[in-house]
């Protein structure tokens, strides 16, 4: 087992450093496109590390996101850049702290509504403070940070939300959350402490989303709340994790890899029908592949497994 | 045989037609002008860039590809074109000019619609180099911007210039003893309105008007009747909205049915829209509104008659940006041929220091930005002339007070 985790993790220390290279290739497309996919295998997974072993269905990644980018917007001309990403960090950790410990009482349907009021709720608040207090609507980002900056700082995320993935999923916490995502109150009667344990995953992805949100803000350069708090990206985000596979913390990342893809791909060919196709689209893998790819592969090596397992009795 | 070679010619005539018209044509080294854009074709921004932008690029693709391209030295090129939907999204605008950029290797990039997206692709047309003609955006770091991105051109000006121009022409007209001096003005709570009514409110003090009310609603408010008739019950001589198109024509449908009618009748963006005319008809008589040109002059004429032929179920274009885009294209086309091939640097030094011929008249640039703005318009005799500022060429002279409201 130790022999395959050091495998696991030099294979992944190398993929790593292969894909720190990226930027010096030297064209502005694929690093965009590389940014782009990054920024969705780390939403994506975040996203999966709470609703996956949940299953509660969150819409309030944008909600996050846009936090994220909010507070580069006030501060980041104003303090030093990690410390703005400290303070991004500490606000999404606050706000998902808050939101989970009135929320996560409710279960089903009633949390999915409450997650998109809540991008909603947010932005209001935004507009509201903007429009009566600052009196100013849409702020400007000038920070000395490029392209290739952004995407060193996605792929440092990238691997401490799968390392934080891998030992979450070894800890206790984790198999507490498993046990809830099968039956909350077995979980309760076995003694397990059901919110504290709720509370804390959805603040750990929720800030892991605040970061993205803050990283990818100097993209921009202006930002107005119907920038930062586009509803798509929960939503875009919601279909990734669902392609790949919810239930694995590596299922998510099957689903935004060729999703981002396909996207950047519609929209440089059928820039006039992209909306047709991907309603299409998300049809077909709610109805075609209910447990995501991942659940695909786990069938198929049950499939094979099953297989020799008769053919040896034969 | 001849009718083969003929046919055949015809043929592949037809099909660079077809593919120019469908604006996806295949590379040709050196025999092509490419411009790229990405404009929203979904999402919020629609309805603008289909007003304002899409017309004018395709119209002045069109016109010049007819006759025969863009001049570079002794030979014509044709433009052909690739476009992308930027489905009014900031991230998606920039991944689309990347791609435009480096994939398509586009030789020219026109810029998006509205003030959001024109500052998020800034940085990236300004690290490649491209001009950046903003014929949309109107923002009060233009100025600032313009130093900063040497390469970008603010051509729609910025929100206080706006505000104050309103403010002299409403100084004028009290000192002609026209209005008297309360001013009822309401605001979209979005990034427009905040903008214009935070540069007004001085700027009205400062004249020594009274604010008799100020007061903003929310993006997507459906039912105006009340804010229309709490100003009505204050009798103001002015009312200013600095609204977007849909609440620009819901304040005036409320406003003709409560019947509140003062001396200056003034509301934002949308008043110059062609179809602000085609619902209100004889009812827009007197209305003022942000922006205007000069609907005397022959070559605005022109255009309109260009613009109409041109586009679906001859569709006019707005009296406020559409001109102004179209011009830009024109300003481009002249730097692009007085430099005579594709060196965007020099493109852009011809932009900063070049004058140029357009439909908006003679337009020479002083640091990235125009000198002459149409800021306030007003419908007369179903046109929508500028009235301010006044030391504009052509200006006409503002109706006041405003006539009474007519039943449809």
């Amino acid at each position: 087992m130790s022999a395959r985790i050091a495998g696991f993790s030099a294979l992944a220390l190398a993929a790593l450093a292969l894909l720190a290279f990226v930027p010096r290739l030297g064209n502005a497309y694929y690093l965009a496109l590389a940014i782009s996919l990054l920024q969705y295998t780390v939403l994506a997974t975040a996203w999966g590390m709470f609703s996956g072993p949940t299953r509660y269905v969150s819409l309030a990644t944008t909600a996050f996101f846009g936090v994220g980018a909010y507070t580069v917007a006030v501060l980041g001309e104003i303090l030093p850049w990690p410390l703005v990403l400290l303070t991004a960090a500490a606000l999404g950790a606050i706000v998902a702290g808050i939101v989970g410990l009135s929320t996560l009482r409710l279960s089903g349907v009633y949390f999915v509504i409450f997650t998109f009021g809540l991008t909603e709720l947010i932005r209001q608040l935004v507009v509201w403070f903007e429009v009566n207090k600052s009196r100013v609507l849409g702020r400007y980002v000038f920070v000395n940070i490029t392209q290739a900056d952004i995407y060193w700082q996605l792929l440092a995320l990238t691997a401490a939300v799968f390392l934080l993935g891998w030992l979450i999923a070894r800890s206790r916490l984790g198999f507490a959350l498993r046990v809830i995502g099968e039956d909350e109150t077995v979980a309760k009667h076995c003694g397990i402490n059901t919110t504290f344990a709720k509370v804390a995953l959805f603040t750990i992805s929720a800030t892991v989303m605040t970061l993205v949100g803050a990283i990818m803000a100097p993209r921009w350069t202006y930002i107005e709340p119907s920038i930062a708090f586009n509803s798509m990206i929960s939503f875009q985000v919601l279909i990734m994790a669902l392609l790949g596979g919810a239930h694995r913390l590596w299922g998510p990342v099957l689903g935004a890899v060729p999703l981002t893809l396909l996207f950047e791909l519609l929209s440089a060919r059928f820039p006039n029908t992209f909306t047709i196709i991907l309603g299409c689209i998300f049809l077909l893998i709610v109805y075609m592949l209910p447990r995501g790819v991942a659940g695909l592969f786990e069938k198929l090596s049950t499939r094979t497994s099953g297989k020799t397992a008769q053919r040896v009795a034969a | 045989m001849t009718t083969f070679l003929t046919r055949r010619a015809a043929l592949l005539a037809a099909a660079t037609c077809a593919a120019t018209i469908g604006l996806t044509a295949i590379a040709e080294a050196q025999t092509s002008i490419k411009i790229g854009y990405a404009i929203s074709r979904t999402g919020p921004n629609t309805g603008g860039a289909a007003v304002t932008t899409i017309p004018n690029y395709e119209l002045w693709v069109k016109e010049v590809n007819a006759a025969g391209g863009i001049k570079l030295g002794d030979k014509r090129v044709p433009i052909e074109v690739v476009q992308y939907d930027d489905r009014s999204n900031a991230e998606e605008a920039v991944r689309a000019l990347e791609r435009l950029i480096n994939q398509d290797k586009v030789d020219f990039i026109l810029p998006p619609w509205g003030t959001g997206l024109n500052l998020a692709v800034g940085p990236t047309l300004n690290r490649e180099g491209y001009p950046h003609l903003a014929a949309t955006a109107v923002t009060d770091r233009a100025p600032e911007l313009a130093k900063r991105w040497p390469n970008s051109f603010w051509l729609l000006g910025t929100s206080a210039d706006a505000a104050k121009s309103l403010v002299e022409l409403l100084s004028k007209l009290r000192d002609e003893k026209k209005i008297g001096d309360t001013v009822a003005m309401v605001s979209i709570a979005d990034g427009f309105g905040i903008d214009l009514s935070g540069a007004a409110r001085p700027a009205l003090t400062n004249a020594k008007f009274k604010l008799a009310y100020d007061k903003t609603y929310p993006i997507g408010t459906q039912d105006l009747a009340p804010i229309v008739n709490e100003i009505k019950a204050l009798n103001p001589d002015v009312f200013i909205a600095f609204s977007y198109p849909p609440d620009t024509l819901a304040l005036t449908e409320q406003s003709r049915i409560a019947g509140l009618n003062p001396k200056v009748f003034y509301t934002g963006v949308g008043t110059a829209f062609p179809l602000y005319k085609q619902k209100f008809g004889k009812n827009t008589e007197g209305v003022m509104g942000i922006g205007g040109w000069s609907g005397d002059s022959p070559a605005i004429k022109d255009y309109l008659a260009r613009h109409k032929a041109s586009a679906a179920n001859g569709a006019e274009p707005d009296r406020w940006a559409s001109a102004v885009t179209y011009a830009s294209l024109q300003m481009l086309q002249q730097a692009i041929e007085r430099v005579g091939k594709v060196d965007r640097a020099a493109v852009i030094k011809d932009l900063q220091t070049g004058t140029f011929d357009t439909v908006i008249g003679k337009v020479k640039l002083e640091n990235n930005m125009p000198t002459r703005y149409w800021w306030v318009g007003q419908w007369q005799d179903g046109e929508f002339y500028g009235v301010a500022p006044a030391g504009n060429e052509g200006a006409r002279k503002a109706i006041v007070p405003k006539p009474a409201w007519v039943a449809p």
